[in-house]
């Protein structure tokens, strides 16, 4: 799944976003919406343009759990693992989504067709357990409702 | 044919986890196929959220409310001319009369659900901007008289009082001042930011713009979480329309007053709500919390005095400064005064947001209006506060909701969050978590946080395996005085909190035999 370093397209994530170092952790964030991971070589690039060491820069992203430095899956799923999704059977469902997808938590299957992950709360505690499936928000997900959207989202 | 008909259909990600976006195709596209005027208005929620997706008509001005509505519903509402308010199985009657709505003190949240969250039109006809404008003529003396009469404290979870940091920046002299605000809601079981965000984004913005003219700011940044893209567009779009509008920029409708608001987004970190670890990572920084003092309101952003207040903090004011702070000083009790949007989650049947004046009971706030567990069994454990917050019994929840009263019983009332479990909970599991999230969110400047959290999760572990329990106990409670009084922040200062209090109250769970299920 790793695909080539556009340079070009990083040049103009980071001239949108803004090249100074204040902006550093809302470039890594539009490089991981855009590549969905930061590669070794978008850390040196970035260093350079906003004239950090790659120490500087990999000090950040190494902190945020949304930094990723593997590429994700074509489908990234991620459940809900807070108090609130726990009180609504969030264990059971991320046991039964490990099983049918066949990836552990913090995965990517190997034909990178999906990516699991935790998520610590997105905000839809009044209808859990939550789920997101490529940035999109569902409520009130049992394990019917996540093998229907996991299937919707494949095809 | 008269005015299109006006169908309200939210935009809030609640609504939209369950459909409403479907539902709102739905409606638009057999409406376009029968030829039906309508307009479709993409509202915020009122907060009802177990009747998600709510859709309302306005029927000569009254508006129905029908729901939860499915898409597989929406044919079934037009034969019953619910464009007309027919009648329907899914009919609530007015959104407004119904009482979870109704029995509430709606104050920060009063447009939200009534209004198009991004129509500066709709804003301003129902009241908004109307504290700004007061504001500009009150100077800086008056608008901090009324906030600190209000007796508002930080609605984050620390509960400052908020008019005593505003004095407090206001009074430094500096060239540059900045206003922050925390939108990182990271508790579980809390949504309130989010919610008014979503539903009534100027409001936001109009407390923002209060509070850099009270201090003498220009600029003021909204430090959102990612786990929120739906907040990020509706946001975002209501900046834009503020600018366009002139409600933002230079000489905000000539009152010779410029403001500036800039979104940044976090990066999946909890810790990055903590006031001092959201201004490093606004700084574009790791989130690592700074020591203190100084406190942001001397060197904040930049090394500049910075306000940081919380979304409802501030989204409270603008009114505050229209009605009165002796108005909203008269709701709520002791020291907790006004309201607080309270946030029903987990294991519950009407869980939603419910903003009441301080002072009803968890009990009220659970079986009255939350209608008890959504299994139909026992509660069992409620977590007021978020993962910092304590976890109390049954028989404690006819505590008052007032923050010295919770300070009292070792918790909190935090963000407002509350959530419930029924009787199937392993509350040892639970005070196991609370180790393990700090550990996971540690920012890992601080020793007792850092390795306390990881040792606490083992300590938990040998007490219920029964490895020398007694002493695995007494080990546990010193740790948790350690994280407690040797932490840098909240984080871990607080995370004994639900550790402490599922032992208290729920010791029978560290105690059975190993491998024995509750």
């Amino acid at each position: 799944m790793r695909v080539t370093y556009d340079k070009a397209e990083a040049n103009k994530l980071i001239s949108e976003v803004g090249a100074a170092p204040e902006m550093l952790v809302q470039i890594l964030n539009a490089f991981v919406e855009n590549f969905s991971y930061i590669s070794e070589e978008a850390v040196r690039h970035i260093a350079q343009e906003l004239n950090l060491s790659r120490a500087d820069v990999h000090g950040v992203v190494s902190f945020y759990h949304d930094h990723r430095t593997e590429p994700a899956g074509k489908r990234l799923i991620k459940i809900c693992q807070a108090e609130s999704c726990q009180a609504m059977g969030s264990k059971a469902l991320t046991a039964h989504a490990v099983e049918s997808l066949g990836v552990g938590l913090h995965e990517t299957s190997e034909d990178g067709e999906v990516t699991l992950e935790a998520v610590y709360c997105l905000g839809n505690c009044a209808c859990s357990p939550a789920i997101m499936i490529d940035g999109r928000v569902y409520g009130r997900v049992d394990a019917k409702r996540l093998d229907d959207l996991v299937a919707a989202a494949r095809n | 044919m008269g005015n299109p008909t006006m169908v309200f259909v939210p935009r809030e990600t609640t609504a939209v986890s369950l459909g409403a976006d479907e539902v709102a195709d739905r409606i638009q596209s057999i409406a376009t196929g029968v030829g039906a005027a309508i307009t479709l208005v993409r509202n915020g929620s009122w907060g009802m959220c177990w009747l998600e997706p709510l859709v309302e008509v306005d029927v000569d001005g009254e508006r129905f409310a029908y729901g939860p509505v499915s898409v597989g519903d929406v044919d079934d509402l037009f034969k019953a001319g619910f464009l007309k308010g027919g009648e329907h199985t899914l009919k609530l009657g007015n959104a407004a009369d119904i009482p979870y709505l109704k029995n509430q003190d709606r104050w920060t949240f009063r447009r939200c659900g009534l209004t198009d969250p991004i129509s500066i039109d709709d804003y301003r006809a129902n009241g908004g901007f109307d504290g700004f404008l007061a504001a500009t003529k009150m100077g800086t003396v008056g608008i901090l008289e009324e906030v600190k009469k209000s007796g508002l404290r930080g609605r984050g979870g620390a509960g400052f009082p908020t008019g005593i940091k505003w004095q407090t920046v206001a009074d430094v002299p500096a060239d540059q001042k900045y206003i922050a605000c925390n939108a990182d809601e990271g508790d579980s079981g809390t949504f309130s930011d989010r919610m008014l965000m979503e539903g009534d984004p100027f409001c936001l913005i109009e407390g923002m713009m209060i509070a850099g003219l009270a201090v003498g700011a220009n600029r003021g940044y909204v430090y959102l979480r990612s786990e929120y893209p739906l907040t990020r567009g509706i946001f975002g779009d209501a900046l834009q329309a503020a600018k366009d509008a002139g409600w933002l920029g230079e000489n905000i409708q000539d009152s010779g007053f410029d403001f500036e608001i800039d979104l940044h987004i976090g990066a999946g970190s909890y810790v990055c709500g903590e006031e001092t670890a959201m201004l490093e990572s606004l700084e574009g920084k790791a989130g690592i919390v700074r020591y203190k003092p100084p406190l942001p309101a001397f060197e904040g952003l930049f090394d500049n005095p910075t306000v940081v207040n919380n979304v409802i903090t501030l989204a409270s004011v603008p009114d505050i400064l229209v009605a009165g702070g002796d108005i909203y000083a008269a709701l709520g009790v002791d020291r907790s005064r006004g309201t607080l949007a309270f946030q029903l989650a987990g294991n519950i049947r009407h869980g939603g947001l419910v903003e009441k004046a301080f002072g009803l009971t968890l009990r009220e706030l659970i079986e009255d209006f939350g209608g008890g567990t959504a299994s139909g069994r026992e509660i069992r454990a409620v977590q007021v506060g978020g993962p910092l917050g304590a976890y109390f019994p049954e028989n404690l929840l006819d505590t008052p909701l007032d923050y010295e009263a919770f300070i009292e019983l070792d918790g909190i009332i935090g963000h407002g969050g509350v959530v419930v479990f029924d009787d199937r909970v392993d509350m040892a599991a639970q005070a196991r978590f609370a180790m393990e999230f700090c550990a996971i969110e540690s920012c890992g400047k601080c020793t007792p946080c850092r390795i306390g959290s990881v040792r606490g999760v083992e300590v938990i572990d040998r007490i219920v395996a029964d490895e020398n329990r007694d002493a695995n106990f007494e080990l546990l409670r010193e740790l948790c005085d350690t994280l407690e009084e040797g932490s840098l922040c909240a984080m871990g200062g607080m995370t004994p909190f639900p550790v402490r209090s599922a032992v208290k109250y729920f010791r029978e769970d560290f105690t059975r035999p190993p491998g024995a299920e509750n």
